[in-house]
C-alpha cells in the first residue's frame, strides 16, 4: 500500500486544487498513466501516477486545494488484496465534521438594549476544516477530458455552462451548442480565464525568476550562428512536405541543442544541496509564450534522440496544450534544461534566466540577414544570435563555449541532424 | 462554396489560433501576423487547417500571399476556382 501524493510541479508550487479523477477506485493503473487533473498557478494539468497497481481509496475530493505532499490517493500492489478498510489517517473528506456552531442563544427575556450588533463582539467561530470551494466561478462542473479541452479551446467558461450528460455533466455537444450560441451574442471582450489565471501565473513567475536571480550565479556568452545551410536545407526539406509535416527552424535550433548537451552534460542537469546532479536524459524544457500573458517551459523527453519530424510534431503539441490545458505533470518536473527561441517576430537576442533548479537556459531570437565575411569578402547571410546563461556553480565559461560551439557546428550541418 | 462562406472559413480558422481576437475589427488588408500577434508556429497551424479544411495544398513558397485576411481569400479563391 503506498501512497499517492500531490506532486510538487516546479520549485514555485506549493498547493493544488484536485480539479477531477480520471480514475475509480479498483481501477488499475500503469506506470505514467494520467489519474487525475489538478489545478495550478501553471493551469489545469494532468497528473500522472508512477507506480502500477490498483487505486484504493480516494482521500481528496474534487475541489479540494491541498498541499504539495498531501496523500491524495491510496495505491495497493498488483495482486495485494484489498485490505481490510484501516482506521482513516484523516476524517473522510466526503463528510467534513459539521461545524461547531454554538448553542443558539435562548431567548431573551428582555429586550435587549438597543445597540449596534457590532459592538458585542460576536462568538468565535471554532476553525473548521472545511474543503476549500471551487477556485473559480464557485460551482464544481462535471465535465470530461475531452470537453473540457474544448472548452478551453473555444475559451468557453464551464462554470456559465449548462449540461445535459449524466448528473449534468457537461458534453462535447453542449461545449459546441454554446461556442454556436456565443457566436451569435455580443463579443463580451476578453474571454474568461480558461486554462489558466493570468494572476496566479504571473505569481509562479515572479517567484521562480525571483529565486533564480538572488541564488543563481549566472554567466553569459553569446554568438552568431550563420542559417544559409540549415534555412536552404529546410525549404528544400519542406517542399516535398504536407504542411502537417512541415519543419521550423525552432526544430533544427532544439535537435542541435540537445545533441550538443551529449558533448557537455554538466550544462543538462540541476543543481541541488550544494551539488550538481545530472539529468537523466536530455529532456529540452521548451519555453512557449501564452497569448494574453504568461510563460511556460514543458519538457520534450529525450529530445536528442527525436527525428526532427517527432520533435517538430512534439513542439506543435506542446503549444497546443500548453494554451488549452492538458499538459502532464511529468512535462513540467522533467526538464533538464531550457530552450527559448523567439521565432520570426521576436528581438534579435534573447539571454535568459535560469528556470531553477535546472543550470542553464540556450536562447535563439529572430533569424535576421546580416552582412557576414566569407573568404575575405562581404556577404549577406541570414544569421541568429545565440545565447547561454549558465550557473556558474556548476559549470565554467569555457564550458559554456563548447556548448555553443557544437550547437554551431552542427547547424551547419542539418542534413545530419 | 461563396466568396463569403471563405471568407468565414478563413475567419474562423484564426478564431481558433486567436481565440481572444476580435476579428470582426480586424483591418481586412493588414499583416495578421502584426494585428493578431501570430508566431510561426501559429502560422503553420494556420495553413494547416487550411490545407485539412479546403483540401488546398499551400507551399511554403506561397506563405507571403496568405499573410493578409484578404490576400488570403484572394488565393484561396484562385485555389479553389471561384
Amino acid at each position: 500500500m503506498s501512497a499517492f501524493v500531490m506532486p510538487s510541479l516546479g520549485a514555485d508550487m506549493e498547493a493544488g486544487t484536485l480539479v477531477e479523477w480520471l480514475k475509480r477506485p479498483g481501477d488499475r493503473v500503469e506506470r505514467g498513466d494520467v489519474v487525475a487533473v489538478v489545478d495550478t498557478q501553471k493551469g489545469a494539468i494532468e497528473i500522472e501516477i508512477f507506480e502500477a497497481g490498483v487505486l484504493d481509496r480516494i482521500l481528496v475530493q474534487p475541489g479540494e486545494k491541498v498541499p504539495v505532499g498531501t496523500a491524495m490517493a491510496t495505491l495497493r500492489s498488483n495482486g495485494a488484496a484489498q485490505e481490510p478498510e484501516p482506521a482513516p489517517p484523516q476524517p473522510p473528506p466526503e463528510a467534513p465534521p459539521e461545524p461547531e456552531r454554538p448553542p443558539p442563544e435562548p431567548p431573551p427575556e428582555v429586550p435587549p438594549p438597543e445597540v449596534p450588533p457590532e459592538i458585542t463582539p460576536p462568538p468565535e467561530q471554532p476553525p473548521v476544516e472545511v474543503p476549500e470551494p471551487e477556485a473559480k466561478g464557485g460551482v464544481r462542473v462535471r465535465i470530461s477530458p475531452a470537453a473540457r479541452r474544448r472548452a478551453a479551446a473555444l475559451s468557453l467558461d464551464l462554470a456559465r455552462l449548462r449540461g445535459t450528460g449524466p448528473e449534468g455533466a457537461v458534453t462535447l455537444a453542449d461545449i459546441e451548442a454554446a461556442a454556436v450560441a456565443r457566436v451569435s451574442a455580443p463579443p463580451s471582450g476578453r474571454a474568461p480565464g480558461v486554462g489558466f489565471d493570468p494572476a496566479a501565473m504571473r505569481r509562479a513567475i515572479a517567484a521562480a525568476m525571483a529565486r533564480s536571480k538572488r541564488e543563481i550565479p549566472h554567466y553569459y556568452l553569446t554568438q552568431t550562428v550563420d542559417l544559409r545551410r540549415a534555412l536552404t536545407w529546410l525549404e528544400a526539406a519542406n517542399r516535398d512536405r504536407p504542411p502537417t509535416e512541415r519543419l521550423l527552424p525552432a526544430a533544427l535550433f532544439v535537435k542541435a541543442t540537445a545533441r550538443a548537451l551529449r558533448k557537455v552534460p554538466e550544462l543538462n542537469g540541476f543543481w541541488e544541496k550544494d551539488a550538481f546532479r545530472p539529468g537523466a536524459g536530455i529532456h529540452i524544457g521548451w519555453a512557449i509564450a501564452l497569448r494574453g500573458g504568461g510563460l511556460i517551459a514543458p519538457a520534450i523527453h529525450d529530445a536528442d534522440r527525436k527525428s526532427l519530424a517527432e520533435l517538430m510534431a512534439a513542439l506543435r503539441d506542446l503549444v497546443q496544450r500548453a494554451r488549452t490545458g492538458g499538459l502532464k505533470s511529468s512535462e513540467l518536473t522533467d526538464p533538464t534544461i531550457t530552450v527559448t527561441s523567439l521565432g520570426e517576430r521576436g528581438a534579435e537576442t534573447v539571454i535568459g534566466i535560469i528556470y531553477p533548479p535546472q543550470v542553464a537556459i540556450v536562447g535563439f531570437g529572430r533569424i535576421v540577414e546580416h552582412p557576414w565575411a566569407v573568404d575575405g569578402a562581404l556577404a549577406v547571410r541570414p544569421v541568429v544570435s545565440l545565447s547561454l546563461a549558465a550557473d556558474h556553480r556548476a559549470s565554467d565559461g569555457h564550458r559554456g563555449g563548447l556548448l555553443l560551439a557544437e550547437i554551431e557546428r552542427l547547424l551547419q550541418k542539418p542534413e545530419a541532424l | 462554396m461563396t466568396e463569403a462562406e471563405l471568407r468565414q472559413i478563413v475567419l474562423d480558422t484564426l478564431g481558433d489560433i486567436a481565440p481572444e481576437a476580435d476579428l470582426a475589427a480586424l483591418p481586412p488588408g493588414k499583416d495578421l501576423r502584426e494585428e493578431l500577434d501570430i508566431d510561426s508556429m501559429d502560422f503553420l497551424n494556420f495553413v494547416i487547417a487550411l490545407h485539412e479544411k479546403l483540401g488546398v495544398d499551400i507551399p511554403e513558397s506561397d506563405y507571403p500571399q496568405l499573410v493578409t485576411l484578404d490576400g488570403a481569400v484572394a488565393y484561396l479563391r484562385n485555389k479553389l476556382g471561384i
